[in-house]
Protein backbone atom coordinates (compact mmCIF):
# COMPACT_ATOMS: atom_id res chain seq x y z
CA UNK A 1 0.00 0.00 0.00
CA UNK A 2 1.56 3.53 -0.64
CA UNK A 3 1.90 5.99 1.56
CA UNK A 4 1.59 9.72 -0.04
CA UNK A 5 4.01 11.44 2.02
CA UNK A 6 4.54 15.28 2.33
CA UNK A 7 7.69 16.08 1.75
CA UNK A 8 10.98 14.68 0.56
CA UNK A 9 13.21 14.21 3.59
CA UNK A 10 10.10 12.06 5.02
CA UNK A 11 10.46 10.12 2.41
CA UNK A 12 14.05 9.02 2.36
CA UNK A 13 14.72 9.56 6.30
CA UNK A 14 14.72 5.55 6.54
CA UNK A 15 17.78 5.10 3.89
CA UNK A 16 20.29 3.11 6.54
CA UNK A 17 23.77 3.59 6.20
CA UNK A 18 25.47 1.41 3.94
CA UNK A 19 22.16 0.90 1.57
CA UNK A 20 22.03 0.16 -2.31
CA UNK A 21 20.48 2.96 -3.99
CA UNK A 22 19.03 2.98 -7.46
CA UNK A 23 19.04 6.39 -8.73
CA UNK A 24 16.82 6.59 -11.75
CA UNK A 25 17.78 9.32 -14.11
CA UNK A 26 19.65 9.72 -17.73
CA UNK A 27 22.08 12.74 -17.05
CA UNK A 28 19.56 15.49 -15.92
CA UNK A 29 16.52 13.30 -17.52
CA UNK A 30 14.43 11.74 -14.99
CA UNK A 31 16.75 12.45 -12.06
CA UNK A 32 14.98 12.78 -8.84
CA UNK A 33 17.12 15.82 -7.62
CA UNK A 34 15.02 16.53 -4.45
CA UNK A 35 15.04 13.00 -3.14
CA UNK A 36 18.57 13.10 -3.50
CA UNK A 37 19.03 15.95 -1.58
CA UNK A 38 16.99 14.83 0.83
CA UNK A 39 19.14 11.90 1.13
CA UNK A 40 21.64 14.29 1.89
CA UNK A 41 19.97 15.51 4.66
CA UNK A 42 19.21 12.70 6.39
CA UNK A 43 23.27 11.85 6.59
CA UNK A 44 22.88 8.42 5.57
CA UNK A 45 26.70 7.49 4.26
CA UNK A 46 28.73 4.63 3.04
CA UNK A 47 26.41 3.96 0.30
CA UNK A 48 26.15 2.14 -2.97
CA UNK A 49 24.82 4.12 -5.68
CA UNK A 50 23.55 2.21 -8.74
CA UNK A 51 22.85 4.96 -11.78
CA UNK A 52 23.39 5.60 -15.32
CA UNK A 53 25.57 8.20 -14.74
CA UNK A 54 27.97 9.74 -11.83
CA UNK A 55 26.61 12.99 -11.45
CA UNK A 56 25.98 16.19 -13.44
CA UNK A 57 27.24 19.81 -11.75
CA UNK A 58 26.74 20.36 -8.36
CA UNK A 59 23.21 19.13 -7.61
CA UNK A 60 21.44 16.02 -6.86
CA UNK A 61 24.03 12.86 -7.18
CA UNK A 62 26.75 15.40 -7.70
CA UNK A 63 26.30 16.80 -4.46
CA UNK A 64 25.83 13.56 -2.55
CA UNK A 65 29.32 12.06 -4.07
CA UNK A 66 30.55 15.46 -3.19
CA UNK A 67 29.90 15.15 0.35
CA UNK A 68 31.80 11.69 0.60
CA UNK A 69 28.45 9.81 0.98
CA UNK A 70 28.62 7.23 -1.84
CA UNK A 71 31.31 4.61 -1.55
CA UNK A 72 30.96 3.26 -4.52
CA UNK A 73 29.12 4.06 -7.69
CA UNK A 74 27.86 1.35 -10.25
CA UNK A 75 27.45 2.78 -13.42
CA UNK A 76 27.48 3.02 -17.31
CA UNK A 77 29.13 6.04 -17.98
CA UNK A 78 30.62 8.05 -15.35
CA UNK A 79 32.54 10.63 -17.00
CA UNK A 80 31.13 13.66 -18.29
CA UNK A 81 31.62 17.61 -19.22
CA UNK A 82 30.10 18.22 -15.91
CA UNK A 83 31.18 14.77 -13.74
CA UNK A 84 33.56 16.81 -12.18
CA UNK A 85 32.71 16.11 -8.33
CA UNK A 86 33.01 12.43 -9.40
CA UNK A 87 36.10 12.70 -11.38
CA UNK A 88 37.66 14.40 -8.62
CA UNK A 89 36.89 11.57 -5.93
CA UNK A 90 37.37 8.72 -8.38
CA UNK A 91 41.20 10.24 -8.94
CA UNK A 92 41.45 10.75 -5.62
CA UNK A 93 40.85 7.26 -4.81
CA UNK A 94 38.04 7.82 -2.85
CA UNK A 95 35.16 6.52 -4.67
CA UNK A 96 35.11 2.21 -6.30
CA UNK A 97 33.65 2.33 -9.78
CA UNK A 98 31.66 -0.75 -10.95
CA UNK A 99 31.36 -0.27 -14.84
CA UNK A 100 28.38 -1.99 -16.45
CA UNK A 101 27.85 -1.69 -19.98
CA UNK A 102 24.69 0.39 -20.14
CA UNK A 103 22.22 -2.59 -21.59
CA UNK A 104 23.83 -5.16 -19.05
CA UNK A 105 23.02 -2.43 -16.40
CA UNK A 106 19.67 -2.44 -17.09
CA UNK A 107 18.78 -6.21 -17.58
CA UNK A 108 20.56 -6.58 -14.16
CA UNK A 109 18.49 -4.34 -12.89
CA UNK A 110 15.24 -5.64 -14.56
CA UNK A 111 16.66 -9.18 -14.04
CA UNK A 112 16.34 -7.95 -9.93
CA UNK A 113 12.54 -7.14 -10.41
CA UNK A 114 11.87 -9.68 -12.10
CA UNK A 115 13.12 -12.74 -10.69
CA UNK A 116 15.43 -14.13 -12.68
CA UNK A 117 18.70 -15.15 -10.85
CA UNK A 118 21.20 -14.65 -13.36
CA UNK A 119 21.15 -14.43 -17.25
CA UNK A 120 23.77 -14.67 -20.02
CA UNK A 121 24.17 -11.39 -22.36
CA UNK A 122 26.33 -11.10 -25.25
CA UNK A 123 27.08 -7.75 -24.33
CA UNK A 124 31.06 -7.36 -23.37
CA UNK A 125 31.99 -10.36 -24.44
CA UNK A 126 35.77 -10.67 -25.35
CA UNK A 127 36.21 -7.21 -23.78
CA UNK A 128 37.72 -6.20 -20.14
CA UNK A 129 34.64 -5.55 -18.71
CA UNK A 130 33.78 -9.42 -18.57
CA UNK A 131 37.54 -9.97 -16.80
CA UNK A 132 36.83 -12.89 -14.40
CA UNK A 133 33.61 -13.44 -15.71
CA UNK A 134 32.03 -16.67 -16.38
CA UNK A 135 31.21 -17.30 -19.98
CA UNK A 136 29.52 -19.76 -22.40
CA UNK A 137 28.90 -20.09 -26.05
CA UNK A 138 25.65 -20.42 -27.11
CA UNK A 139 24.61 -21.25 -30.57
CA UNK A 140 28.25 -20.51 -31.88
CA UNK A 141 27.84 -17.51 -30.00
CA UNK A 142 29.62 -16.04 -26.72
CA UNK A 143 28.06 -14.98 -23.91
CA UNK A 144 28.49 -13.18 -20.47
CA UNK A 145 26.97 -14.79 -17.22
CA UNK A 146 25.73 -11.24 -15.25
CA UNK A 147 23.71 -11.22 -12.08
CA UNK A 148 20.73 -8.93 -10.79
CA UNK A 149 21.13 -5.69 -9.57
CA UNK A 150 18.82 -5.03 -6.25
CA UNK A 151 18.38 -2.17 -4.52
CA UNK A 152 17.50 -1.46 -0.81
CA UNK A 153 15.64 2.09 -1.86
CA UNK A 154 14.89 2.89 -5.29
CA UNK A 155 15.13 6.77 -5.72
CA UNK A 156 12.52 7.26 -8.92
CA UNK A 157 11.29 10.44 -10.73
CA UNK A 158 8.24 9.99 -12.69
CA UNK A 159 5.04 12.90 -14.16
CA UNK A 160 2.58 11.90 -12.68
CA UNK A 161 0.65 9.80 -10.15
CA UNK A 162 -2.83 9.00 -8.89
CA UNK A 163 -3.19 8.52 -5.00
CA UNK A 164 -2.65 4.56 -5.28
CA UNK A 165 1.23 5.11 -7.09
CA UNK A 166 0.04 4.52 -10.62
CA UNK A 167 3.22 6.36 -12.39
CA UNK A 168 3.16 8.40 -16.08
CA UNK A 169 6.36 9.30 -17.05
CA UNK A 170 7.08 12.13 -19.45
CA UNK A 171 9.42 11.56 -23.00
CA UNK A 172 12.97 10.35 -22.12
CA UNK A 173 12.64 11.12 -18.43
CA UNK A 174 10.97 7.45 -18.26
CA UNK A 175 14.23 5.95 -18.84
CA UNK A 176 15.64 3.53 -16.01
CA UNK A 177 12.45 4.95 -13.71
CA UNK A 178 10.02 1.51 -14.59
CA UNK A 179 12.71 -0.88 -14.00
CA UNK A 180 14.44 0.51 -10.66
CA UNK A 181 11.02 0.69 -9.42
CA UNK A 182 10.52 -2.58 -9.40
CA UNK A 183 14.03 -3.94 -8.36
CA UNK A 184 14.35 -1.94 -5.05
CA UNK A 185 13.16 -3.62 -1.62
CA UNK A 186 11.67 0.17 -0.99
CA UNK A 187 10.35 2.61 -3.86
CA UNK A 188 10.45 6.15 -3.21
CA UNK A 189 8.81 8.54 -6.29
CA UNK A 190 9.35 12.09 -6.69
CA UNK A 191 6.19 13.01 -9.44
CA UNK A 192 4.98 16.82 -10.34
CA UNK A 193 1.96 16.04 -9.66
CA UNK A 194 -0.64 13.56 -7.72
CA UNK A 195 -4.33 12.68 -9.29
CA UNK A 196 -7.06 11.19 -8.10
CA UNK A 197 -7.58 7.51 -8.77
CA UNK A 198 -9.11 7.11 -11.73
CA UNK A 199 -7.46 10.04 -13.43
CA UNK A 200 -4.93 7.96 -15.57
CA UNK A 201 -6.23 5.45 -17.99
CA UNK A 202 -5.20 2.27 -17.02
CA UNK A 203 -4.22 1.59 -20.75
CA UNK A 204 -1.54 4.46 -20.09
CA UNK A 205 -0.03 3.67 -16.73
CA UNK A 206 3.74 2.27 -17.13
CA UNK A 207 4.55 1.75 -13.25
CA UNK A 208 1.49 -0.07 -11.92
CA UNK A 209 0.86 0.73 -8.40
CA UNK A 210 2.44 -2.35 -6.36
CA UNK A 211 5.89 -1.17 -7.25
CA UNK A 212 5.99 1.75 -5.52
CA UNK A 213 5.84 2.59 -1.35
CA UNK A 214 6.21 6.35 -1.10
CA UNK A 215 5.06 9.16 -3.22
CA UNK A 216 6.15 12.72 -3.13
CA UNK A 217 4.95 15.82 -4.69
CA UNK A 218 7.79 17.98 -5.73
CA UNK A 219 6.11 21.04 -7.49
CA UNK A 220 7.86 22.08 -10.65
CA UNK A 221 7.16 25.40 -12.49
CA UNK A 222 9.50 23.67 -15.61
CA UNK A 223 8.42 20.67 -16.11
CA UNK A 224 4.11 21.67 -15.29
CA UNK A 225 4.71 24.08 -17.36
CA UNK A 226 5.85 22.07 -20.48
CA UNK A 227 3.13 19.32 -19.79
CA UNK B 1 48.65 15.82 -39.17
CA UNK B 2 45.31 16.19 -41.47
CA UNK B 3 46.12 14.81 -44.77
CA UNK B 4 44.73 17.42 -47.00
CA UNK B 5 43.49 14.64 -49.64
CA UNK B 6 40.02 12.92 -49.20
CA UNK B 7 36.61 13.59 -48.15
CA UNK B 8 35.91 15.91 -45.46
CA UNK B 9 33.77 15.10 -42.50
CA UNK B 10 29.97 16.45 -44.21
CA UNK B 11 31.09 14.38 -47.67
CA UNK B 12 31.69 11.55 -45.63
CA UNK B 13 28.36 11.90 -43.59
CA UNK B 14 26.74 12.17 -46.83
CA UNK B 15 28.63 8.92 -47.95
CA UNK B 16 27.40 7.14 -44.85
CA UNK B 17 23.62 8.80 -45.07
CA UNK B 18 23.42 7.49 -48.97
CA UNK B 19 23.72 3.45 -48.12
CA UNK B 20 21.13 3.77 -45.42
CA UNK B 21 18.25 2.08 -46.86
CA UNK B 22 14.97 3.72 -46.86
CA UNK B 23 12.84 2.16 -43.97
CA UNK B 24 15.63 1.21 -41.19
CA UNK B 25 15.89 1.63 -37.94
CA UNK B 26 18.72 3.30 -37.23
CA UNK B 27 21.34 4.49 -33.95
CA UNK B 28 23.52 7.20 -34.61
CA UNK B 29 26.28 7.60 -31.96
CA UNK B 30 27.29 10.65 -30.20
CA UNK B 31 29.68 12.80 -32.20
CA UNK B 32 30.80 12.62 -35.47
CA UNK B 33 27.83 9.70 -36.48
CA UNK B 34 25.38 12.37 -35.42
CA UNK B 35 25.99 14.40 -38.67
CA UNK B 36 24.48 11.43 -40.66
CA UNK B 37 20.73 12.67 -39.89
CA UNK B 38 21.89 15.75 -41.50
CA UNK B 39 21.69 13.76 -44.97
CA UNK B 40 19.35 11.54 -44.72
CA UNK B 41 16.47 12.19 -47.54
CA UNK B 42 13.29 13.43 -45.79
CA UNK B 43 10.84 10.84 -46.71
CA UNK B 44 13.60 8.22 -46.58
CA UNK B 45 10.87 6.22 -43.54
CA UNK B 46 14.76 6.20 -41.98
CA UNK B 47 13.76 5.91 -37.84
CA UNK B 48 16.13 6.91 -35.56
CA UNK B 49 16.83 5.20 -32.23
CA UNK B 50 18.06 6.91 -29.13
CA UNK B 51 19.43 4.24 -26.47
CA UNK B 52 17.84 6.62 -23.69
CA UNK B 53 14.20 4.82 -24.68
CA UNK B 54 13.03 6.50 -27.86
CA UNK B 55 12.26 5.81 -31.73
CA UNK B 56 11.37 8.54 -34.38
CA UNK B 57 13.95 11.38 -33.11
CA UNK B 58 13.84 14.38 -34.59
CA UNK B 59 16.52 17.27 -34.91
CA UNK B 60 18.37 18.93 -32.01
CA UNK B 61 16.04 21.47 -30.06
CA UNK B 62 16.07 25.50 -30.47
CA UNK B 63 14.89 27.85 -28.38
CA UNK B 64 10.90 27.35 -27.29
CA UNK B 65 11.00 23.75 -28.30
CA UNK B 66 14.05 22.57 -25.57
CA UNK B 67 12.12 20.52 -23.21
CA UNK B 68 14.66 19.34 -20.54
CA UNK B 69 12.75 16.02 -20.53
CA UNK B 70 13.13 14.92 -24.11
CA UNK B 71 17.65 14.61 -24.72
CA UNK B 72 19.20 12.27 -26.76
CA UNK B 73 22.43 9.98 -25.79
CA UNK B 74 24.47 12.60 -26.08
CA UNK B 75 22.08 14.55 -23.51
CA UNK B 76 21.01 17.19 -26.09
CA UNK B 77 18.05 18.45 -26.20
CA UNK B 78 16.05 17.27 -29.19
CA UNK B 79 12.69 17.04 -31.16
CA UNK B 80 10.18 14.18 -31.51
CA UNK B 81 8.79 13.42 -34.88
CA UNK B 82 5.26 12.14 -35.88
CA UNK B 83 4.94 8.41 -34.59
CA UNK B 84 7.51 8.71 -32.24
CA UNK B 85 7.27 6.14 -29.25
CA UNK B 86 9.00 5.91 -25.81
CA UNK B 87 10.42 3.00 -23.97
CA UNK B 88 12.78 2.20 -20.59
CA UNK B 89 16.24 1.56 -20.70
CA UNK B 90 15.40 -2.48 -20.60
CA UNK B 91 13.36 -2.30 -23.75
CA UNK B 92 15.69 -0.08 -25.48
CA UNK B 93 18.76 -2.18 -25.02
CA UNK B 94 16.67 -5.28 -25.63
CA UNK B 95 16.08 -3.97 -29.07
CA UNK B 96 19.90 -3.73 -29.39
CA UNK B 97 20.87 -7.21 -28.60
CA UNK B 98 18.00 -8.66 -29.76
CA UNK B 99 18.85 -7.59 -33.38
CA UNK B 100 15.68 -5.20 -34.29
CA UNK B 101 17.83 -2.28 -35.43
CA UNK B 102 19.23 -2.14 -38.57
CA UNK B 103 22.32 -0.34 -38.56
CA UNK B 104 24.24 1.72 -35.83
CA UNK B 105 27.06 4.41 -36.97
CA UNK B 106 29.54 4.61 -34.43
CA UNK B 107 33.62 6.55 -34.11
CA UNK B 108 36.05 4.65 -33.37
CA UNK B 109 40.02 4.41 -32.07
CA UNK B 110 40.92 1.61 -33.83
CA UNK B 111 38.80 -1.08 -35.84
CA UNK B 112 40.42 -4.77 -36.88
CA UNK B 113 40.69 -6.82 -39.97
CA UNK B 114 38.62 -9.02 -38.39
CA UNK B 115 35.77 -6.19 -37.56
CA UNK B 116 36.93 -6.04 -33.50
CA UNK B 117 36.14 -2.56 -32.52
CA UNK B 118 37.60 -0.22 -29.78
CA UNK B 119 36.12 2.98 -29.13
CA UNK B 120 35.51 3.14 -25.45
CA UNK B 121 38.69 3.55 -23.43
CA UNK B 122 42.05 4.53 -24.29
CA UNK B 123 43.04 2.08 -21.77
CA UNK B 124 45.36 5.26 -20.25
CA UNK B 125 45.52 4.60 -16.31
CA UNK B 126 44.59 8.46 -15.67
CA UNK B 127 41.72 7.88 -17.93
CA UNK B 128 38.28 7.54 -16.14
CA UNK B 129 36.69 5.01 -18.57
CA UNK B 130 33.09 5.25 -19.66
CA UNK B 131 31.30 2.52 -22.15
CA UNK B 132 27.68 3.90 -22.28
CA UNK B 133 25.86 1.53 -24.85
CA UNK B 134 28.78 1.34 -26.98
CA UNK B 135 28.98 -2.40 -26.06
CA UNK B 136 25.57 -3.27 -26.62
CA UNK B 137 25.13 -1.48 -29.80
CA UNK B 138 28.52 -2.87 -31.41
CA UNK B 139 27.24 -6.12 -31.23
CA UNK B 140 23.35 -5.78 -31.59
CA UNK B 141 22.63 -4.06 -34.26
CA UNK B 142 22.34 -6.06 -37.74
CA UNK B 143 25.31 -4.29 -39.06
CA UNK B 144 27.80 -2.03 -37.40
CA UNK B 145 29.05 1.10 -39.82
CA UNK B 146 32.44 2.70 -38.39
CA UNK B 147 32.97 6.06 -39.21
CA UNK B 148 36.58 7.70 -38.13
CA UNK B 149 39.64 9.58 -39.86
CA UNK B 150 42.01 6.57 -40.98
CA UNK B 151 44.98 7.80 -39.26
CA UNK B 152 45.17 9.19 -35.89
CA UNK B 153 46.46 12.70 -35.09
CA UNK B 154 50.11 11.53 -35.18
CA UNK B 155 49.58 9.66 -38.35
CA UNK B 156 49.30 6.16 -36.76
CA UNK B 157 46.60 4.36 -39.15
CA UNK B 158 43.19 3.24 -36.94
CA UNK B 159 42.51 0.27 -39.26
CA UNK B 160 44.74 -2.60 -37.89
CA UNK B 161 45.92 -6.39 -37.90
CA UNK B 162 44.64 -6.51 -34.23
CA UNK B 163 42.97 -3.77 -32.55
CA UNK B 164 46.04 -2.34 -29.19
CA UNK B 165 43.42 -0.61 -27.49
CA UNK B 166 40.78 -2.09 -24.75
CA UNK B 167 37.78 -3.75 -27.36
CA UNK B 168 34.06 -3.16 -27.48
CA UNK B 169 33.23 -5.71 -29.32
CA UNK B 170 34.56 -8.84 -31.23
CA UNK B 171 33.94 -9.18 -35.61
CA UNK B 172 31.36 -6.52 -35.03
CA UNK B 173 31.79 -3.63 -37.89
CA UNK B 174 30.74 -4.02 -41.36
CA UNK B 175 31.89 -1.56 -42.49
CA UNK B 176 34.89 1.44 -41.89
CA UNK B 177 33.44 5.13 -43.47
CA UNK B 178 37.02 7.04 -43.29
CA UNK B 179 38.17 9.91 -45.10
CA UNK B 180 40.70 8.25 -47.21
CA UNK B 181 38.36 5.08 -48.47
CA UNK B 182 35.32 3.03 -47.67
CA UNK B 183 36.30 -0.75 -46.21
CA UNK B 184 33.85 -3.27 -46.25
CA UNK B 185 35.22 -6.35 -43.35
CA UNK B 186 34.21 -9.37 -45.10
CA UNK B 187 35.14 -13.21 -43.65
CA UNK B 188 37.76 -13.58 -46.30
CA UNK B 189 39.18 -9.98 -45.96
CA UNK B 190 39.13 -6.13 -46.14
CA UNK B 191 37.48 -4.84 -49.36
CA UNK B 192 37.98 -1.57 -50.32
CA UNK B 193 34.72 -0.63 -52.45
CA UNK B 194 35.50 3.45 -52.47
CA UNK B 195 38.59 5.55 -52.33
CA UNK B 196 38.91 9.31 -52.00
CA UNK B 197 41.85 11.68 -53.15
CA UNK B 198 44.02 8.39 -53.26
CA UNK B 199 43.93 4.89 -55.44
CA UNK B 200 44.16 1.42 -53.91
CA UNK B 201 48.07 1.25 -55.07
CA UNK B 202 48.68 4.27 -51.82
CA UNK B 203 46.46 2.71 -49.91
CA UNK B 204 47.81 -0.69 -49.81
CA UNK B 205 51.59 1.00 -48.72
CA UNK B 206 49.54 2.93 -45.94
CA UNK B 207 47.22 0.17 -44.37
CA UNK B 208 49.41 -2.78 -42.39
CA UNK B 209 45.99 -5.27 -43.62
CA UNK B 210 45.71 -7.20 -46.51
CA UNK B 211 43.39 -5.04 -48.89
CA UNK B 212 41.12 -6.19 -51.92
CA UNK B 213 40.55 -3.90 -54.78
CA UNK B 214 36.56 -3.29 -55.81
CA UNK B 215 36.61 0.37 -56.47
CA UNK B 216 35.17 0.67 -59.81
CA UNK B 217 36.58 3.84 -60.66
Amino acid sequence: MVSIVETATEAVADTADAATVLVSGFGSAGQPVELIEALLDCGATDLTVVSNNAGNGDSGLAALIRQGRVRKMVCSFPRQSDSWHFDAKYRAGEIELELVPQGNLAERIRAAGAGIGAFFTPTGFGTPLADGKETREIDGVGYVLEYPIHGDVALVSAHRSDELGNLVYRKTARNFGPIMAAAATTTVVQVHEIVPVGSIDPEHVITPSLYVDRVVRIASDRVEAAS
Amino acid sequence: MTMAVGIDRNSLAAAVAADIPAGSFVNLGIGLPTKVSNYLAPGSGVTLHTENGMLGMGPEAHGDEVDPDLINAGKIPVTELPGASYFHHADSFAMMRGGHLDICVMGAYQVSVKGDLANWHTGRPDDIPAVGGAMDLAIGAKQTFVMMDLTSRDGTVKLVPECTYPLTGLACVSRVYTDLAVFLIEPDGVVVRDVFGVDFRQLTELVDVPLFDATTR
